[in-house]
């Protein structure tokens, strides 16, 4: 359990009751609400909300096949682009990409298609039965893929599709990244992560190496030498600090270690619950976190950004979710101070008002103090950059922290590809990262593939 | 409010909205119900000789739209398959109870004098308004040579018709087939055989849909299925078409039409008085809405009447017939452009994919810097098709202006560039 927050009581409410708390956010379309939804779809041409969507699944056409009652060619032309299209249907910020930028949610209509449920309802409800994509013949080419997150998933997908041999080095025990770690248990329920990522090896020629950490037991330049590829997809491991004072203390934690654990474990009961709960952020972890503390049964839960509501980097639907979950957002205010009690735990923070001064944030020197059990940091993940230690590693040339790349995804070494989170590359958003993926795989099988025809 | 009362073929009705021949005007408590919602008129459900006709079970099949939505209704339904003595005492007590609203008999008997002969004094006896000869129906009956095998045969038309006028006094309305080539012939017929009015169209030779695990067509009637009669609203094009056909035909001119074909709604039924009909059926909405339709139908045609004037309904009766010509008389130097009002626009590119693939190249896409695209009309290829209005899924986005070419009117029969071309 989370040490640092072992001194906090349970939740009040009893296993089944949280459990109830925590299915689905959005319950899955029904045949009927489909057919009905599916129907609405305008079916266009060049489509705004395939531009829109990183990945570039056909939107239009498996939404066509969903009404032409023929789902598994839905599925199969929704994976064909994005081969975690399952939990990108859940997890997408919808609101901001393809659904955004449907024609129907112009302002006459002010009514997408539901993109995302129809996505997610095809693959549901297809027969996977059978892996749905054969493998090229055997290359004998062998690529390395670290990071079994939706990014090095996705590559690996796709090498193993042209004929390669894939080996997946993963830290963690279980594959699957921020879908299996980090989304909201409501977003992503029961072991759909884990369900999808047995799928997605079902096309076999992947294997996948637990306890392998790059710049741990793991050196780049070692890969380099044993495979003909590499790809990184290390997304971003490292926890923006508050830099304040007492930032170890107990009760003073990151969001995303959590979520982790929330994730994790089988019995909601188990999970310690800050009764007063601080969250400072404002991009979607943070809003995930407070919510669900709120579904765990904190009465007084707080989320704290420096900034307005029109700069927070969760969506409106996300701030809505907050709102509908007795999620009070501060804004125009900053942690100042970690307030502890006289057994050195959490207690509450200072925090100092902040203004926009000829467009710079600046603080008012009015300060105010909330109470909390617990205080979350979800203000950002930071490239780890003791992953990159190696010799070879070292060179690899970067954008700030993240590693460079092209648009091929190749990075300054020649046979070692990225994406992902850890790439400075397009949006921080799983769709992003499983396109990032298939991109690398498709320039690395070309790669090798070029090699192969003028030996 | 505009008065909707009809005088059709000396058949008074309070409104044109008349039930069809069919089962929702089998009996008595349904036509009941049918005047208690409104209905200015029903054609009751087909009379025919005894032994009454027998039904299978599974008796309509449908097309259907996107969600389930009702296209047209296949039925393979006989006529009636109650005693000619029930049908003929019902019709006198509705008759009886219900004085002002029109209500007539459909019949359909063999083709032989004798047999008109015999069922014509004991419909006349009922109080019935008028009589509707059933020469349209394309299942089962044919079989036993009546319904459509009658009116695919112009002869027989003209002749069943004039027995009819002989053998009685009431208003003979005569309901044609359209599953025929010409539908004047079959109406000429009529007319030549002392019709009061003809009545269009019947049901159309239709299978609606198969059953592709059991490999048999819809409406399945154990494994078996067979063709069944065509309608509602997929049809009324093609009956407006033969509407106007008729109307328009100098042989018939001023012979009283009545408008069948999926009416679904007052436009449609606005739409059939336009092009010459003196009153209208329905039946595929009523069986889709219940009864309670008449009403919405009854208010929306006087409140667009007034909102145009039209007192009555022959002040806009016919009013569409003179427009309606042969393709040779139309204007050759007419031209119509696609304009597209961006602001309306949503850019779901519909129209250019229609165009680019199965037109004239003549909307243009244009790669925006936010990755969506823009549409524009290159006017000079253009020619004016109408597709691309009709792909718009925005109504009133795309409009279709017409050109001022500055050229005179000019058909093809003067068009130097038909060598049949009419003599100047």
């Amino acid at each position: 359990m989370i040490d640092a927050l072992n001194h906090l009581p349970r939740p009040r409410a009893g296993s089944d009751q949280l459990a109830e708390r925590f299915t689905d956010l959005a319950p899955p379309l029904t045949a009927r609400q489909a057919a009905v939804e599916s129907a609405r779809c305008l079916y266009c041409y060049d489509a705004p909300c395939v531009n829109a969507c990183p990945s570039e699944i056909d939107i239009p056409s498996f939404i066509h096949r969903i009404s032409d009652e023929n789902l598994q060619g839905a599925a199969e032309r929704i994976l064909s682009a994005n081969i975690l299209g399952g939990s990108c249907a859940r997890v997408c910020p919808t609101e901001i990409l393809c659904q955004q930028a449907c024609v129907r949610n112009n302002a006459q209509e002010c009514a997408p298609v539901l993109i995302g449920q129809l996505q997610r309802y095809a693959l549901d409800n297809a027969d996977f039965s059978e892996h749905p994509f054969k493998r090229s013949p055997a290359t004998g080419k062998r690529i390395a893929v670290v990071g079994a997150g939706p990014a090095g998933l996705s590559c690996a997908h796709r090498l193993a599709m042209h004929g390669h041999d894939v080996v997946v080095f993963e830290a963690s025990d279980k594959a699957g990244g921020l879908n299996e770690y980090g989304i909201a248990r409501y977003k992503l329920v029961d072991d759909y992560a884990q369900r999808e990522v047995e799928f997605l090896l079902g096309i076999g020629g992947i294997e996948v190496r637990h306890g392998q950490r790059l710049g741990a037991n793991l050196s780049l330049g070692e890969l380099r030498d044993q495979f003909d590829a590499v790809f990184l997809g290390l997304g971003l491991n490292a926890v923006r600090q508050l830099g304040l004072a007492d930032e170890e203390a107990p009760g003073l934690l990151a969001a995303t270690a959590y979520i982790r654990e929330l994730r994790q474990v089988d019995d909601l009961a188990q999970l310690p619950l800050a009764d007063r709960c601080l969250v400072i952020g404002a991009g979607n972890t943070a809003i995930d976190m407070a919510v669900q503390m709120s579904r765990l049964g904190a009465r007084d839960v707080n989320l704290v950004y420096r900034r307005g509501h029109a700069d927070m980097g969760a969506t409106g639907h996300e701030q809505d979710i907050a709102k509908a979950n007795q999620v009070r957002l501060h804004t125009w205010a900053r942690p100042d101070a970690v307030l502890l009690d006289d057994n050195g735990r959490v207690r509450g923070m200072r925090f100092m008002r902040t203004e926009l001064a000829d467009g710079r944030l600046r603080d008012t020197g009015e300060t105010y103090e909330l109470a909390a059990d617990a205080i979350f940091k979800a203000i950002g993940q930071r490239f780890d950059d003791a992953s990159l230690t190696d010799p070879v590693a070292a060179q690899l040339a970067r954008d700030g922290e993240r590693i460079r790349v092209d648009d091929n995804m190749r990075t300054s070494l020649a046979g070692v590809y990225a994406g992902g989170d850890c790439t400075a590359l397009g949006q921080d958003l799983t769709v992003q990262a499983v396109q990032h993926g298939k991109l690398a795989a498709e320039a690395i099988h070309a790669q090798l593939m070029l090699n192969v025809e003028a030996a | 409010m505009a008065d909707l009362s009809i005088e059709f073929a000396g058949i008074k009705a309070p409104n044109p909205f008349w039930l069809a021949s069919a089962p929702p005007t089998d009996k008595a408590y349904n036509v009941v119900r049918a005047f208690e919602a409104g209905w200015g008129g029903v054609v009751w459900k087909t009379l025919g000789e005894d032994p009454a006709a027998v039904n299978v079970s599974s008796r309509y099949s449908a097309h259907y739209g996107p969600n389930r939505q009702v296209q047209g209704i296949n039925n393979i339904e006989l006529i009636t398959d109650r005693s000619l003595e029930i049908n003929l005492r019902e019709i006198t007590q509705v008759k009886k109870d219900w004085p002002d609203r029109a209500l007539i008999v459909s019949l359909m008997v063999p083709c032989v004098e004798e047999s008109w002969k015999f069922i014509l004094p004991l419909v006349e006896a009922t109080g019935a308004d008028g009589i509707e000869l059933n020469f349209g129906c394309p299942h089962g009956m044919p079989e036993r040579g009546m319904g459509a095998a009658v009116g695919q045969v112009p002869e027989y038309v003209e002749m069943v018709t004039r027995w009819c006028k002989m053998h009685c006094s009431l208003p003979v309305i005569v309901k044609l087939t359209p599953n025929i080539t010409d539908i004047r012939q079959s109406a000429r017929a009529a007319h030549r055989g002392g019709a009061d009015a003809v009545s269009l169209i019947n049901t159309i030779n239709s299978i609606t849909s198969v059953d592709l695990d059991r490999m048999v067509a819809h409406p399945i009637v154990g494994d078996q299925s067979t063709h069944g009669g065509y309608c509602g609203s997929a049809v009324k094009p093609i009956a407006l078409n033969m509407v106007a056909e008729i109307a328009r035909d100098p042989e018939t001119r001023g012979l009283p039409i009545c408008g069948i074909g999926g009416i679904s709604n007052w436009r449609d039924a606005a739409e059939f008085i336009a092009l010459g009909s003196g009153a209208v059926q329905v039946c595929t909405a009523a069986m889709l809405h219940g009864f309670r339709i008449v009403e919405d139908m009854k208010d929306g045609l006087a409140r667009w009447m007034d909102q145009h004037g039209h007192r009555n309904l022959e002040a806009f009766r016919g009013q569409a017939v003179g427009h309606t010509t042969d393709w040779k008389y139309l204007d050759i130097n007419y031209k119509s452009v696609a304009q597209i009002d961006q602001d309306a626009c949503i850019g779901c590119g519909r129209c250019h994919i229609a165009c680019e693939d199965t037109s004239h190249q003549a909307i243009a896409s244009t790669l925006k810097a936010d990755g969506t695209h823009a549409y524009s009309v290159i006017e000079d290829e253009c020619v004016g098709c109408n597709l691309c209005q009709i792909t718009c899924p925005v109504e009133n986005c795309i409009e279709m202006v017409a050109q001022d070419t500055g050229k005179p009117y000019l058909n093809w029969t003067q068009d130097p560039r038909n060598p049949y071309r009419e003599a100047s």
